[in-house]
């Protein structure tokens, strides 16, 4: 057990350590964000508290990803970050092109603009160390 | 007293950015001179949680509601310590990094901070 726990690829060594965090704060931001305005507020507007829960999650799970390490850890890891790149620029246009669709905004509105644009760096440099992390093996 | 302690906290969390970004550059992890900044990032938001539920107690509201004013007084005070134990665990200058960014993290909670209690 402990010899596969040493195998496994650390993803939190040096810049991994940083994307945790980011990533931890952007957990903390969407899910009690979007857990206060679905609690208190939901009818005002579903559509974009519901998509911010659904990046909480994804940002929890990335997260978790990176915390545990491994191989197939990392891989997971790099489906998410694909899937929330994929995610911030759809919902990012989105709430360009039809703002009347969101009469809140969510996480990922403007492309994330609320948050430092950092929805939209963080996936780009998470699969940046995801993929070299995959080529340096130990 | 919650304005003026809000723009202390704020202002001393910036000079923690910089401090532990100037050690990430000359490639240094966060020392114990680090570690003493820190705390007093965190007593600082330590009293502005004491003083802001003293606020609460006393019958003053915060413009956009006391539930999200004490999350982000909750969240202020975990920032800093939060990010330190992560320097600990990640003794490269990629620990001054998190503590660094976790500093700024720190001065936009300050910010909403005030605009939630309504300036």
């Amino acid at each position: 057990m402990t010899a596969v726990e040493e195998k496994r690829t650390r993803l939190i060594s040096g810049p991994g350590m940083l994307l945790v965090w980011l990533y931890g704060v952007m957990v903390v931001g969407a899910v009690s964000r979007s857990a206060y305005q679905i609690a208190t507020d939901f009818d005002r507007a579903p559509l974009a508290y519901s998509l911010s829960a659904v990046a909480g999650l994804v940002y929890g799970f990335i997260t978790y990803t990176l915390v545990r390490g491994g191989e197939t850890a990392r891989k997971a890891a790099l489906y998410c970050c694909a899937a929330e790149l994929a995610g911030v620029l759809v919902v990012g246009t989105w709430t360009l092109l039809d703002p009347s669709a969101f009469p809140d905004a969510t996480v990922w509105s403007d492309y994330g603009m609320g948050y430092l644009f950092i929805p939209v760096l963080l996936p780009l440099s998470a699969v940046y160390w995801l993929r070299r992390a995959g080529s340096v093996r130990p | 007293m919650l304005d003026a302690l809000t723009l202390l906290t704020g202002v001393a969390a910036l000079l923690l950015a910089a401090w532990c970004g100037f050690a990430a550059y000359r490639d240094q992890p966060t020392k114990d001179w680090h570690f003493i900044g820190m705390a007093v990032v965190t007593a600082l938001a330590l009293i502005q949680l004491v003083v802001g539920i003293v606020q609460l107690a006393r019958g003053q509201d915060p413009e956009q509601g006391t539930t999200i004013f004490v999350a982000y007084l909750l969240g202020a005070f975990a920032c800093i310590p939060a990010a330190g134990f992560m320097s600990l665990a990640e003794r490269t200058k990629w620990g001054s990094i998190t503590v660094s960014a976790g500093a700024v993290v720190l001065a936009v909670l300050e910010v909403r901070l005030y605009d939630i209690w309504g300036g």
